[in-house]
């Protein structure tokens, strides 16, 4: 019992003070670069003529940036508005689950980078004569790269509310829109917001490769901190390329102290054990608007308009329907059934005749045998970073002063966008006459090998001491302490890293098996660059089969490898 | 006119793959009245919570139909407000604003709902933490937050889903009598109350009239007025003679509920219950308790020499609720070790030895016993004899079971089966590839 208040409530007293200054005065800012760096995509865009170009000179950094920045949290936002409706939709719709959760699935395996000549045209074809085209292509190129995590989580959590709770909503009458708000949103909210802060750190990787591109024997640019390193490497700047990554480290800092810690903070509310938990996380922003008052303000200001949202909302969703479901007619059922099997039928032939009219089986032989090469550099990736980091990050695990020190450290270099250092790693290649064939497998390394890490370090810090003072007391050691205890300990810890990484490197492989250097190229024999030659030659046919054949292999690899080792780990390996 | 009545309710749930259904209430009629406390109590598997959950339009009956005032239901019951066992309190929520949950469904103004959620959450003693979250409250104060979100609707019946039995035995029985004492001063925030509980005491306690469930499927074996003045004493020979009554009646499911109690001789001489013995082994269930718990009850029971053996006693000094007591006796009975008659359990020559003897020869009478009375065993091990790298997938047998329980329900036979199985040494399992397979 804790009949004390706590001591956090107690602090909210006195007046108008130095925090709320603060408060406004960050209010403004905000407000002030968003409305500058959003004027900015409104320039004027005539391709092949007039195209926007970056200038290396590093004052324009921030600025680059800044665009950078604001591409992401516009694909953020539009990420959660999808998470949130698609989600809701296949968990409460029986027959459309049937549906979205295989294609989730489905489109979690596409290549994002593949996408991108598509999506690039379609965009500027729809806004002529203006960047936000382009601006569109490359926000909705972060969009997939983070859209499928969060929806999956929100799914799974909407799936997992505690049955109690539902039950307890039902009979107390809430409206649809009252138990989104109140329950579901709520319940999934921690979940949702590591998914989308993972998610996040990953788009930085996708916001550089997506603002300079060339698509159809066209170069894009789109002013940003991704093009400006393009435009470095073109420029052979190494000057210009030590001043981006800065900036970006920088850019990565800030978001994370500004916008997910306070959030993080924040988002402790909705643990949904009932009992106290240990330590909470923290963050001096969100101390910050707790101790000033015009949140505060704001809040009670607005509590007459949520209160009329509340009702609308509820009176336009309906009531919450019957508990259960009735099951369907089988008539109804069976014409469902029918209807999708008749669509899966269509699609398939529709691809048989693609193949067969326009590009042909050869072709499709030897993309498969390119996808077979690229299967093993990821495979031989995976290994490589499996040894080199699962030893190390056992040993930060297993300290958890190191822990606490490294964690973010990890945290921060998995969401550092890994082509920024390729040019450095490329100019290596070159002085060092090693083939990219090899090489790339390090590329794609550079970005994939942090989730084994953290994975690593995770797992270790799961095994239970008691687990470890048994190993010493028995005398285990080397090689049976890990047989025994180690690899058993992390293994479902490892399973995560794997299928992340994994997932990783293959959409790294098609800009990581074509890498330049000023005018230099180098291309590795693999699936990843014969989609990035086909998007330069704006070869339909080749792009979609390269598209096709990738997803094909993530999609087998998962199922086939991970899948059985998930299961594994849940069975025999579960802590 | 009733506030609730249920007419000829049953509910079936498909088994899956279409192989049928399975019966989880068959045919059961009940009212609750103006002004009284019904408690339903039943053991797990009786069936009481579904029925529960019927009665307040969370689920739909398969067949027969519930009314309220007369008016058939259709959804959720506006009428009445539940109390649940874990308590269902939104974490984010602050006291106040779980409090106020069901009002802001109901539109009722800001300034209102305040007000009359600040009542009932005095009236549940909890002034001082309106802003508390519950990560804040003990369980105790967090289920006086469950009862504060019911009364605040003044509901016409408040359903009480095990409200006590999350909670540690001082902190249940304190805010059972503070409910008890709200009731009897006639302020009680709502017409009628009906429990369901496990807790046979609890159910005499608080009820004016205690319907039996029985199982397999869930149905009413019958009820009992308790006719005690209020609040009910519990050194009222009567109370005892009804708590005795009504453990006699639950340890045996096959005599009939008269509801005529005068002592604890009342029950007319019930006979031991009769194997029936149709269809499969593996239609019959299996108590699910693990070896060591049976073998630990035996011994208890042959310690105390010098009482009779009476259960209510038993359960009392073992601090064990009839949901963990009774799967125990039946699985004792089962084997063989003991027999139950009026409310007393009394040991077999057999048990007596099972409980006192080695661990090697416990295994050896445990395995006889076993292939004996336990037919759904003796069927597995004839399985595994018959094939001829003597294993088996135990997806097989699971299968089996499948076509009479839900799947849940199979798996848990299957485990229970297992842990029999293996402590009797007479197959073993493979967990990792699912296989059960004769010893070498």
């Amino acid at each position: 019992m804790k009949p004390l208040p706590e001591p956090e409530s107690l602090r909210r007293s006195g007046s108008f003070g130095l925090a709320d200054l603060a408060v406004i005065l960050g209010v403004l800012a905000l407000l002030g670069v968003v409305a500058h760096v959003g004027a900015g995509s409104m320039v004027s865009f005539r391709p092949p003529d007039v195209s926007p170009t970056v200038s290396l000179d590093p004052r324009n950094l921030p600025d680059y940036a800044a665009r950078s920045t604001l591409r992401m949290f516009i694909a953020l936002a539009a990420s959660l508005l999808f998470t949130l409706v698609y989600g809701w939709v296949a968990a409460h719709n029986r027959r459309a689950e049937r549906v979205l959760v295989p294609l989730l699935d489905i489109l979690q395996s596409v290549p994002v980078l593949g996408f991108l000549s598509i999506t690039v045209t379609g965009f500027i074809a729809l806004f002529p004569g203006s960047l936000l085209g382009l601006e569109a292509a490359s926000i909705f190129a972060i969009f997939t790269s983070q859209v499928w995590n969060m929806t999956f989580s929100f799914y799974q959590s909407l799936r997992t509310v505690p049955k109690e709770l539902g039950e307890a909503t039902t009979l107390y009458r809430l409206s649809r829109w009252q138990r989104f708000t109140r329950l579901e949103l709520p319940s999934a909210a921690i979940p949702l917001l590591w998914n989308a802060m993972m998610s996040f750190g990953g788009g930085w990787f996708f916001v550089a490769a997506s603002e300079a591109i060339s698509v159809l024997n066209h170069d894009y640019t789109l002013p940003g901190i991704g093009s400006y390193v393009a435009a470095a490497i073109a420029a052979q700047d190494l000057r210009a390329l030590g001043w981006a990554m800065a900036t970006m480290a920088v850019v990565i800092l800030l978001v994370d102290q500004i916008f997910w810690r306070p959030l993080v903070a924040w988002s402790d509310r909705f643990r949904l054990e009932l009992s106290a938990s240990g330590d909470a996380p923290e963050s001096w922003l969100y101390d910050l608007l707790t101790t000033a008052h015009i949140p505060r303000l704001v809040a009670a200001a607005s509590t007459p308009v949520l209160e009329g949202v509340d009702r609308l909302m509820s009176a336009l969703l309906g009531p919450v329907q019957d508990h259960e479901e009735q099951p369907a007619p089988p008539g109804q059922e069976r014409l469902f059934n029918l209807a999708l099997l008749v669509l899966i039928g269509a699609l398939l032939a529709a691809l048989i005749h693609f193949v067969l009219t326009r590009v042909g089986l050869a072709e499709v032989a030897t993309v498969f045998r390119l996808g077979l090469l690229t299967l093993a550099r990821v495979s031989l990736l995976l290994v490589l970073a499996t040894l080199i980091w699962t030893p190390i990050g056992v040993a930060i695990g297993f300290h958890p002063r190191l822990a606490r020190l490294l964690q973010p450290l990890v945290q921060f270099l998995a969401s550092f966008p890994a082509n920024f250092i390729f040019p450095f790693a490329t100019l290596f290649f070159i002085h060092s006459h090693i083939p990219i064939g090899w090489g790339s497998i390090l590329l794609m390394a550079l970005g994939a090998q942090w989730y084994i890490l953290f994975n690593a370090i995770a797992g270790a810090q799961t095994i239970p001491s008691d687990l470890r003072e048994m190993a010493d007391d028995v005398g285990l050691k080397g090689l049976q302490r890990w047989r025994k205890l180690i690899i058993p300990g992390i293994f479902s810890a490892w399973v995560t890293g794997g299928v992340t990484a994994s997932g990783g490197a293959w959409n790294a492989s098609i800009v990581s098996e074509v890498v330049s250097w000023g005018t230099t190229t180098l291309a590795a024999s693999g699936l990843g660059a014969y989609i990035a030659e086909a998007t330069g030659r704006g070869d339909w046919p080749r792009i979609a089969l390269g598209i096709g054949m990738m997803s094909l292999f993530v999609v087998g690899f998962n199922r086939f490898f991970w899948r059985r080792l998930y299961d594994l780990a849940e069975r025999r390996y579960h802590l | 006119m009733d506030l609730i009545t249920v007419d000829h309710v049953s509910k079936r749930f498909p088994l899956p793959d279409g192989k049928g259904e399975f019966t989880v209430l068959g045919d059961v009629t009940l009212s609750v009245h103006r002004g009284e406390v019904l408690a339903l109590l039943g053991r797990s598997g009786s069936g009481k919570s579904t029925l529960l959950r019927i009665m307040s339009g969370l689920i739909r009956p398969s067949q027969g139909e519930v009314r309220s005032n007369g008016i058939p239901m259709r959804g959720a019951n506006p009428n009445l407000a539940m109390v649940f066992q874990s308590f269902a309190l939104l974490p984010w929520l602050t006291v106040q604003e779980n409090v106020e949950l069901g009002l802001a469904a109901r539109h009722v103004p800001l300034a209102e709902r305040q007000e009359r959620a600040l009542k009932a959450i005095d009236i549940v003693g909890l002034d001082g933490f309106e802003n508390a979250y519950p990560k804040e409250l003990s369980g105790g104060m967090k289920q006086r937050v469950g009862f504060a979100r019911a009364f605040v609707l003044n509901p016409e019946v408040l359903f009480m889903d095990e409200p006590f039995s999350a909670l540690d035995v001082l902190t249940a029985e304190n805010l059972r009598g503070e409910i008890d004492d709200l009731w009897n001063a006639g302020t009680f925030p709502s017409k009628s109350i009906l429990i369901v509980t496990h807790n046979i005491e609890e159910a005499v306690y608080l009820a004016d009239r205690v319907v039996i469930l029985g199982s397999k499927p869930g149905r009413i074996r019958g009820e009992l007025q308790v006719n005690l003045p209020r609040p009910h004493d519990r050194n009222h020979p009567r109370f005892k003679a009804l708590v005795d009554y009504i453990y006699s009646v639950m340890t045996n499911p096959d005599i009939a509920v008269t509801g005529e109690v005068e002592g604890p001789e009342s029950g007319a001489g019930p006979e031991p219950s009769p194997q029936r013995n149709s269809g499969s082994p593996f239609s019959r269930p299996l108590p699910h308790v693990r070896v060591g718990g049976i073998s630990g009850l035996l011994e208890l029971v042959a310690e105390k020499r010098d009482a009779d053996g009476s259960i209510p006693q038993l359960a009392q000094r073992l601090q064990l609720e009839v949901d963990d007591l009774l799967p125990l006796l039946d699985a004792a009975v089962l084997l063989g070790f003991a027999e139950v008659a009026d409310g007393d359990v009394r040991l077999t020559a057999i048990g007596r030895d099972f409980a006192s003897t080695t661990i090697l020869r416990s295994k050896d009478l445990f395995r006889q016993q076993a292939l004996g009375r336990v037919p759904v065993l003796s069927s597995i091990v004839h399985t595994l004899q018959e094939k001829e790298n003597r294993a088996m997938r135990s997806d097989f047998f699971l299968g089996i079971w499948d076509d009479y329980f839900p799947l849940q329900e199979a798996e848990r036979q299957l485990a229970t089966a297992v842990d029999w199985g293996r402590y009797a040494e007479l197959f073993e399992f493979d967990a990792i590839e699912g296989r059960l397979y004769l010893p070498s």
